[in-house]
């Protein structure tokens, strides 16, 4: 395998882009709750709202940031002070509302996101992406950053079409080779191996044969749709904290175990 | 022209309140004024809410004016980012306008951004807003417009003006024609209604250098999944609870 398609000297794998293709599939929901998990398990986390033009990461957290990534692009802030420890016992990097001109990428963002993440990621056990949703350049260029990808998909048409086509387009345009999946809002056991399943299966006979190495899909997990979910985001707390037996808590906790084992 | 005079009116707290000019210009509108007890606030809000809709409106056409387009714009420009649902802007320009003017007069200016304003209206849906942006500019926004239909949208209004003829004096008829530029507002991705129309703008640019009468959208991102692709992707029973 002299040509691997994704080279040794890539991104960290420490670096996970949460992505879905889809919005409003818990995406944001995923990230900080999978951070306070990891946390749970002694990891050094750190959450990069990389959703730069509908940053809401801190809606979900009830934080008011004063510093933002904003801040440190614009050279107001050092990245340090814009690093903010947040209750579930991880850091957080926030985009805030101010970045309505980064919805298009420019060379200078590009270089600026790079640099954060870069210099970052030696302090940090796990740096979670929370990518904006769709297939947009910013999104694209973002998971390039990151060696590991997480898909978050839930088990309906729309969803499960955009994130087939953002993997589809990972693996032909950036050559990436490894996703894993979490589905989210399941509402059967199993549910989340069926929808392994039925996106490898059509990766297998529509992506796969123009490859040199084939996409794989893997399962980190199913997180079962749980009414307490909903309660946590709407009081604007970390399940993890609120209802930490929640079965949607266990299994995101399930999905940590994974992560860090790997 | 002589409005009905009605009782001073006068605020809550019992202040006279001066209205004659907001009664005017109501009356010179052709808007009717509100119903009621003058000194009621049922009646004050029924003024306010004249106003308001005066204040939306372009005198010419009747159509939305560019304040009420450009609050139009930022709104559906919020939608379409969070719920991800395609939303298409037209800008509409009337060809060669400086030429009826001068040789029609001015009148037959006005006519002729009348009967554009109309057929404008009669093309799109309700749920569309058309806007009077400019002198012989229109802008048109399209909420919930499938990327596929675009095409045939602006083609439709495109054609609609181009058949129509304009009496522009007694036994005169002239017909004009439009050029359409459209852009789709970005899914799932925070913009600003300033680039939404720029985009819009310069496909317009490219209708009228490309001869007029024409009509170009934006080319949208091709859909990477196929009909096949996704027929397989839901082809096992689980899923059909979820359609």
């Amino acid at each position: 395998m002299t040509a691997a398609p994704t080279p040794s000297a890539g991104p960290s794998p420490r670096i996970m882009a949460v992505t879905s293709g889809k919005g409003g599939v818990g995406k944001t929901f995923i990230s900080a709750n999978l951070a306070a998990a990891l946390a749970r398990q002694g990891r050094r986390v750190l959450v990069l709202d990389a959703d730069l033009g509908l940053a809401n990461l801190d809606v979900l957290l009830n934080l008011f940031p004063k510093i933002t990534l904003h801040d440190v692009f614009t050279g107001k802030s050092s990245l340090n002070d814009a690093i903010l420890p947040v209750a579930g016992g991880f850091s957080v990097l926030l985009a805030g509302s101010g970045m309505v001109e980064y919805s298009r990428m420019t060379p200078e963002i590009r270089e600026q996101l790079q640099a954060v993440i870069l210099e970052v990621e030696p302090k940090f056990d796990h740096v979670l992406l929370d990518t904006g949703a769709g297939i947009s350049d910013v999104v694209l260029y973002t998971v390039s950053l990151a060696g590991e990808i997480l898909v978050v998909v839930t088990p309906e048409p729309t969803s499960l079409t955009d994130a087939y086509a953002t993997i589809k387009v990972l693996a032909t345009t950036q050559g990436r080779r490894r996703f894993n999946l979490l589905v989210n809002q399941t509402r059967k056991l199993g549910e989340g191996r069926a929808v392994r399943h039925q996106l490898q299966q059509v990766v297998d006979r529509y992506v796969n044969p123009g490859l040199d190495s084939p996409v794989r899909l893997e399962l980190l997990g199913e997180v079962p749709s749980d009414g307490a979910v909903r309660e946590s985001v709407l009081r604007r707390q970390l399940l993890l904290d609120l209802q930490p037996g929640a079965p949607a808590s266990v299994a995101i906790g399930n999905v940590a175990t994974k992560i860090v084992g790997a | 022209m002589s409005l009905p005079a009605p009782a001073t009116p006068t605020s809550p707290e019992g202040l006279a309140l001066h209205l004659e000019q907001a009664l005017q210009l109501l009356g010179h509108s052709g808007q009717p004024l509100p119903p009621g007890d003058p000194t009621s606030p049922g009646w004050l809000q029924g003024l306010i809410d004249a106003l308001v809709d005066l204040s939306s409106r372009d005198a010419l056409t009747g159509l939305a004016n560019r304040r009420a387009f450009d609050l139009a714009l930022a709104r559906e420009i919020d939608r379409v980012a969070r719920s991800g649902e395609p939303a298409l802007l037209l800008a509409v320009d009337i060809d060669h306008f400086k030429r009826i003017n001068d040789s029609h007069g001015h009148g037959a200016g006005d006519q002729v951004i009348r009967a554009v304003a109309n057929a404008l209206i009669d093309s799109v849906r309700p749920m569309d807003l058309v806007a009077r942006i400019g002198g012989e500019e229109f802008a048109i926004i399209l909420p919930n417009c499938a990327s596929a239909f675009g095409e045939t949208v602006a083609e439709r209004v495109r054609r609609r003006v181009e058949r129509m003829p304009v009496a522009v004096g007694p036994g005169q008829e002239i017909g004009c024609t439009i050029s359409i530029g459209g852009a789709f507002a970005p899914q799932w991705v925070r913009s600003t209604p300033s680039l939404w129309v720029e985009r819009a703008d310069q496909q317009l640019y490219l209708s009228k250098s490309q001869g007029r009468n024409l009509v170009r959208l934006e080319p949208s991102a091709v859909s990477v999944v196929s009909t096949e692709e996704r027929r397989l992707l839901f082809e096992t029973s689980q899923f059909l609870d979820y359609e």
